[in-house]
């Protein structure tokens, strides 16, 4: 596992009060950890502070899902 | 009641009548304040006036670049935005028909625009801080309208629906959006009317008399303090009983 899959899993369990197990590769925050859309905002602000990157609208509308997010940082950080 | 220490509020149109009263307000109760308006020299004087907890920051709302700017210069003075008081508003009257696109628009830009972007630049802080207030002030003519100010009236309501829609989704971070509607209130330019014209609008408010800035700085108060967490999408009317709802 590395270290920004770690990481992302961290902040993602921090905000969604959900169990580490189940934030999985194909988690959707939506339907599987039960955020809601201003959820899946605070996580991609979340993120951006964790990896000091900016994550584009356009960009954060594709973050659906632990591995989205987790590719997206591994591509931009 | 009503503390608003550790709390920093950002009020625009603090130059102005309303907006001076409310910034003086926010300040008594204990809270650090930002204050924003076009004329820099009233703004100063406030803040001299004030002494420690005022920061003047000047703000021309018709400008974007401006206003995106101002959330990040307020957070710089004061630490943090947990309160915003959208106060600030212009008007360029006309009868409807020869109403012009440079007038509709620009009232529309300063009033609506302004506070839907200034509003957006401080909620990111106030999500992280799970605390927020903000605080439109309205105008009765948003509700009964007013022949002459059908750009006005437009933002006046406009920023009530839009609060309210706003008040939806930020509600479970703790962060109120409300609005407060004065009627007609003693300000500088009241003072230049005639008595006659005193008089006759006097005959149309059930409390037989104008408002006192002090009344409308009084309800943005008790939005902004820890005691309304439970108020929003409300609109306070301050109106003398003008128009009741």
């Amino acid at each position: 596992m590395s270290d920004i899959e770690d990481r992302v899993r961290k902040k993602v369990v921090e905000h969604l009060g959900v169990e580490e197990e189940k934030v999985t590769e194909n988690a959707s925050f939506i339907d599987d950890l039960g955020a809601d859309s201003l959820d899946t905002v605070e996580l991609v602000m979340a993120f951006e502070e964790e990896f000091g990157i900016e994550i584009p609208d356009d960009a954060a509308e594709s973050i659906q899902t632990f591995g989205d997010a987790v590719t997206f940082i591994k591509a931009n950080s | 009641m009503f503390d608003l220490t550790g709390k920093a509020a950002l009020v625009t149109g603090a130059s102005g009548g309303i907006g001076a009263h409310i910034a003086r307000a926010l300040h008594a109760q204990g809270a650090t304040v930002g204050l924003s308006g076009t004329r820099r020299d009233p703004l100063d004087a406030l803040a001299a006036e004030l002494g420690e907890r005022a920061h003047v920051l000047p703000c021309d709302l018709s400008d974007a670049e401006a206003v995106a700017a101002l959330p990040d210069q307020a957070v710089e003075a004061m630490g943090s935005v947990d309160i915003l008081v959208n106060n600030a508003g212009i008007n360029r009257d006309g009868l409807f028909m020869r109403m012009s696109d440079e007038d509709w628009a620009e009232v529309i830009n300063v009033n609506l625009t302004s506070t839907f972007r200034l509003t957006r630049g401080v909620l990111r802080g106030m999500i992280k801080a799970r605390w927020g207030r903000i605080i439109n002030v309205g105008s009765v003519v948003g509700t009964k309208g007013n022949p002459g100010q059908a750009n006005y009236a437009a933002t006046k309501a406009g920023v009530v629906g839009m609060g309210k829609s706003l008040a939806y989704e930020v509600a479970t971070r703790n962060i109120t959006v409300n609005a407060v509607a004065p009627g007609f209130i003693v300000t500088p330019m009241t003072d230049r009317m005639t008595d006659d014209q005193k008089d006759r609008i006097n005959a149309l408010i059930p409390a037989g008399r104008m408002g006192a800035p002090d009344e409308v700085a009084a309800a943005v108060v008790f939005l902004a303090s820890p005691e309304a967490a439970y108020c929003t999408g409300a609109t306070i009317h301050v109106n003398g009983g003008m128009v009741m709802s």
